[in-house]
């Protein structure tokens, strides 16, 4: 049984301890309206400082690793939609990547810069979210939220209109894509696209110079370079510490090699480079994505040989992974030649990202926790999977 | 004596029940609003419904969709979303609920206030949705709380998380005040909390509530 069972008594307690004086052990969450799901922190307080934190996990633990060892390769696809079900296209791809790897499938090459664009539209999404709860968490009740889902719904009208679903795509497959965007889609999306700077403008006027955001953020949190890739830290959180990792060009996921756009790197590796680590990735998602609009060529968009149903990969293991919005996502498979998986792992960045948060609240208050907590960026359904 | 006939007795206005709707739309339209206590109190409650801030997985994301401005449940008076169950009026289970989290759900639904009302949101809190396999996944909150409106979805659109509510407010203006028939939250002997389970060591025990919830039974040809 965990140290903290699920009915464990009071929320808020004494601990006594002669040494400190007398210490107070908060419990936020699982229902708590800042812990971004079903998280919860265990946290001791003296005073108003943070001496100890633990994270509890497992309250959306809901076996996706079992399932998906039980069925069919294709039918997990729809589950990795609901991981990390703010970005189920960069999902897909990371799936989609290590079948492939598997049954060695080639992917046209429409369909590798289709991947691109929607993962890239996808990092739009998260961010622009991911920046306005992090507000939510530092005070601004809602208002950079509405601004960021008003930019959302119209990147899921696009993922809608194509995939037929607005959180869960369920696009890739393995060896392409599974529909093909009409010249109109693609009109719309480049349009969006290009006014997507636009929106981003105004955000930045209205946030980054924020007097509020900086005296809560600038300083706090700090996470050392060699500390974060010790725990395997990795996407916006390890680069705003200042390190230049980034799988889009370290393994040249699919076509990014061809596409022009910078790595934005932080110096301070606190919560507001965290933050402006965001803003920087969009505006180069932005770059990607014109380039892709221009360069895409036509061509079919599944390979001609791949095979959905009696999917039988030979036997053997394979290792796909991909620069998520969140960091790096991979997928482990083990094949035994049948029709289901004979192990199936997830490598999530959120889980991962999260082993840190402890060394990041130290000797910080609770208050700033919550926003340190909101600038690790956490899904829980990838959290606990 | 005089021949004058007595005057008609008085007869005072009709009650609410006995007028027609068309003759209360007339009135309506000449600026007579005719109505009952009863109706006043359902339209009132109906239009300010407090949801519960709490947000379990995929769902809870339409939730904060439908609260922001394309959707914007505010329209329905019910943007208002309290982060503590003492002030909340409605419990929107959105998302999976696990085994783990089971205890904490039916905990907050027992520190709302009455009148209290919770919709299903989704299929995993309908059913367990797809992950209703799951050694971990709860087959449906309803084993554990009564639920008023089950929306489906996997997850549902904002619009049906409306359209639900619209249902939900629907349900508060039909209620009674009084008489046999008056609303659960007024009868003195309706329960108003539930036993929580325990996180055992295999399942929640127990793994459903018995006074809400039994198990429907699959007629077997031999």
């Amino acid at each position: 049984m965990s140290l903290f069972p699920a009915n464990s008594g009071p929320t808020v307690r004494a601990v006594h301890d002669e040494f400190h004086g007398d210490l107070l052990e908060v419990s936020m969450g699982p229902q708590h309206p800042s812990t971004h799901g079903v998280f919860r922190m265990v946290v001791t307080l003296d005073g108003e400082q943070i001496v100890k934190l633990k994270p509890v996990f497992g309250y959306l633990h809901r076996n996706h690793e079992k399932i998906a060892e039980n069925t069919s390769y294709l039918s997990s696809m729809p589950y990795t939609d609901r991981l990390d079900y703010l970005c189920s296209m960069t999902t897909n791809w990371a799936y989609a990547l290590a079948v492939e790897k598997l049954s060695g499938q080639a992917v046209p090459d429409r369909a590798q810069y289709l991947r691109i664009i929607m993962a890239e539209l996808t990092r739009l999404v998260n961010h622009s979210c991911l920046v306005g709860f992090l507000f939510n968490d530092l005070g601004t009740s809602f208002t950079p939220l509405l601004y960021a889902f008003r930019e959302r719904e119209k990147i899921l009208d696009l993922f809608e209109s194509l995939s037929g679903s607005r959180m869960m795509c369920n696009y890739q497959r393995f060896g392409g894509c599974r529909v093909d965007p009409s010249p109109e889609w693609l009109a719309a999306a480049s349009a969006l696209v290009d006014n997507f700077p636009r929106f981003l403008d105004e955000y930045e006027t209205m946030l980054t110079g924020n007097e509020i955001l900086l005296a809560r953020t600038q300083g706090v949190g700090r996470l050392a370079a060699a500390h974060a890739i010790n725990a395997g830290i990795t996407g916006p959180v390890l680069r705003a510490s200042g390190v230049d990792y980034d799988l889009r060009k370290v393994d040249g996921t699919g076509f990014y090699p061809r596409f022009e756009f910078r790595v934005p790197l932080g110096a301070h590796g606190d919560t507001y480079d965290r933050y402006m680590m965001r803003i920087l990735e969009m505006r180069e998602s932005v770059k990607i994505l014109q380039q892709a609009f221009k360069t895409l060529p036509a061509g079919p968009i599944m390979d001609p040989k791949a095979k959905l149903r009696g999917f039988r990969p030979k036997a053997g293991e394979a290792y796909g992974r991909l620069e998520s919005p969140k960091g790096e996502l991979g997928f482990y498979l083990i094949s035994d030649g049948s029709p289901n998986p004979w192990r199936y792992r997830v490598r999530p960045p959120s889980l991962i990202n999260l082993t840190l948060l402890e060394e990041m609240c130290l000797g910080h208050t609770i208050a700033d926790a919550v926003v340190i907590l909101g600038s690790i960026d956490i899904v829980l359904g990838e959290v606990d999977r | 004596m005089s021949d004058t006939p007595a005057p008609p007795p008085f007869t005072p206005f009709p009650a609410a029940g006995n007028i027609s709707d068309a003759e209360r739309e007339d009135l309506r339209r000449h600026g007579i609003l005719l109505t009952s206590l009863e109706e006043l109190y359902g339209w009132g409650r109906s239009n300010s419904i407090w949801p519960l801030q709490f947000g379990l997985a995929c769902c809870a994301i339409e939730m904060i969709a439908a609260a922001t401005a394309r959707f914007d449940i505010a329209r329905f008076g019910a943007e208002i979303f309290r982060p503590s169950p003492r002030q909340a009026d409605l419990m929107i289970v959105s998302g999976t609920v696990t085994k783990k989290m089971a205890p904490q759900v039916v905990r907050l639904w027992n520190q709302m206030p009455e009148p209290k009302y919770c919709i299903a949101m989704g299929a995993c809190a309908i059913s367990g949705g797809p992950f209703k396999q799951g050694y971990n996944v709860l087959k449906g909150i309803d084993r554990f709380i009564p639920v008023d409106i089950y929306i489906p979805g996997c997850p549902p659109r904002p619009e049906a998380l409306l359209h639900g509510l619209t249902q939900l407010q629907e349900k508060i203006r039909a209620e009674r005040v009084s008489g046999p028939q008056a609303a659960r939250h007024l009868q003195p002997d309706a329960a108003s909390e539930f036993p929580v389970p325990d996180y055992g060591a295999h399942d929640l025990q127990p793994p459903s509530n018995p006074a809400l919830f039994t198990a429907p039974v699959l007629p077997r040809k031999a």
